[in-house]
């Protein structure tokens, strides 16, 4: 579980965020929404501490994340995953070396076990056999996987995924969702994704937060989205002529 | 003025940061071996190059200029070799080396920081100033002065080839001169003026990649400020140590 309490954080004199107390529960994906320069990017960077806040603070389950010293922070992230929206695989390394680098670098495994830890991550997001490639000969969506590899590879408590659909067509789109949401069910991850893409907070989302200029604007999860009153998250998500209709016909509203 | 102490001090916190106790030192021992390897050999061709010129370029020079006068010959050697020791090797060198390895290094980090490569190994718990800084400035501070070195043979051999050869100076002469006066401190200052160089090429080249912002344009002025402002420290203390050392 990860909480942040009234999280506010200026760049300037231009208040970003202003105020934000959210509670991300454990074993489910949650999602954080919103337009262009919301504030989503940088919430989820706060969240995750490559970006301080100007006041509030996160709690990872009972650890206040935002007042630790350099070794309690280096602790708690070894128990945080992260994809990024480019994915940020090092470009000179396969991907093989690419997974193992936190394994390198935090435990003791000899070679074997390295390796089968790393053949089981690789399994596990459907790319057996990739290990040899370097990141520049796979497409944007095995890039994906791989990152979500590297991210799970130390058994992670936490896991944040910035845009992990941005740049997918919409088949891989649903195929990274859907990994997503079984690595976080199988291993009890508190998942936080911050997307735009509207198949996946109707598809994978059990919490969503939307936000909306600095501000925690409406609550609730997919369910309850296609029924709320929120004006704001409506013309968001429905933004379309088209996407209005499909919400109208599901809500038996006259189209 | 207030803009050169806020980057000297993030500098400063940024080397603090870069020094301390790695996360796992077999990765580090093998990053410092990757960069000993592109700073070393990577940099040897270039480094030897403009060692033999220039210390050809010198004697030519020197037998010009002292032809009709009643400095001897020989005196050419001499002024050759200490030329090379004391100013040429360490400090044109690592004025070369600032534009190889300093341009190279900011323009690494600052990639790795654009493409959040740096936010990646962040985020798992590296601390990256030490992991992306450290061994740079090990490697550096280790390669270079032996690359200094041989850069002062390869200038005097310069000189001989440029010289003897060509009958500008009679081989006798030329070793003649390479004996005479030698005084081994010069040597000493030599690799004082190498080590202190490489630290400062380095740290400047990775502090301007290490804080890089923006996009392609920006990487282009990091690498740009890498080796302008190595240089300028790298004269700055040269002239330091040689009033230091010297006087």
């Amino acid at each position: 579980m990860i909480r942040a309490e009234n999280i506010t954080k200026t760049f300037g004199e231009q208040q970003v965020l202003k105020g934000i107390s959210i509670l991300f529960e454990a074993g489910k994906t949650n999602l954080i929404i919103g337009r262009s320069g919301a504030g989503k990017t940088v919430l989820l960077k706060s969240l995750i501490g490559l970006v301080q806040p100007t006041s509030g603070s996160v709690w990872y389950d009972d650890v206040n994340f935002t007042n630790l010293g350099k070794e309690e922070l280096r602790a708690v992230r070894m128990k945080v995953g992260m994809l990024f929206q480019g994915s940020a695989l090092f470009d000179s390394l396969t991907v093989e070396q690419n997974i193992r680098f936190p394994l390198d670098m935090f435990t003791n495994l000899n070679a074997k076990e390295k390796s089968e830890r790393v053949d089981y991550c690789l399994e596990r997001v459907s790319l057996t056999g990739a290990n040899k490639k370097f990141p520049s000969e796979l497409s944007g969506g095995m890039q994906k996987r791989v990152g979500i590899a590297r991210a799970i590879v130390l058994n992670p408590k936490y896991l944040f995924c910035d845009e992990p659909n941005s740049g997918l067509d919409p088949k891989t789109s649903i195929v990274i969702d859907e990994l997503i949401r079984s690595i976080t069910i199988e291993n009890n991850i508190t998942t936080i994704i911050n997307t735009h893409d509207m198949n996946s907070v109707m598809e994978i989302g059990d919490n969503i937060c939307f936000i909306h200029q600095g501000k925690l604007e409406w609550k609730g999860n997919k369910s309850e989205v296609l029924e709320s009153t929120n004006q704001e998250l409506q013309s968001f998500i429905f933004a379309s002529p088209f996407l209005q209709r499909l919400r109208d016909r599901a809500l038996g509203r006259p189209v | 003025m207030f803009t050169f102490f806020s980057h000297f001090g993030r500098y400063l916190i940024m080397l603090r940061t870069a020094f301390s106790k790695p996360e796992k030192w077999r990765m580090y021992w093998i990053e410092t071996a990757r960069q000993m390897n592109d700073i070393g050999i990577g940099s040897f061709i270039i480094v030897a190059l403009v060692s033999v010129f220039v210390g050809a370029v010198a004697s030519v020079q020197f037998a010009y200029q002292l032809n009709g006068q009643l400095v001897p010959r020989y005196y050419i050697g001499y002024i050759v070799r200490d030329l090379c020791i004391i100013e040429m090797s360490p400090t044109v060198s690592c004025l070369v080396l600032a534009g190889k390895v300093g341009s190279n290094m900011a323009a690494e980090i600052g990639g790795m920081r654009q493409k959040e490569h740096i936010d990646a190994m962040e985020v798992m718990g590296v601390n990256t100033a030490a992991y992306l800084v450290m061994p740079k400035i090990v490697a550096a501070i280790v390669m270079i002065p032996m690359l200094v070195a041989l850069s002062a043979f390869l200038g005097i051999l310069g000189g001989y080839i440029a010289s003897v050869p060509t009958e500008l100076l009679s081989h006798g002469d030329f070793v003649r001169g390479l004996r005479s006066f030698f005084v081994p401190y010069n040597v000493f200052i030599m690799f004082v003026k190498a080590i202190v160089y490489a630290f400062l090429l380095t740290s400047i080249s990775c502090y301007q990649g290490y804080y890089v912002k923006g996009g392609s344009v920006e990487l282009g002025q990091a690498s740009t400020n890498a080796v302008v402002f190595s240089d300028i420290a790298i004269l700055l203390a040269d002239y330091i140590i040689t009033i230091v050392l010297t006087s």
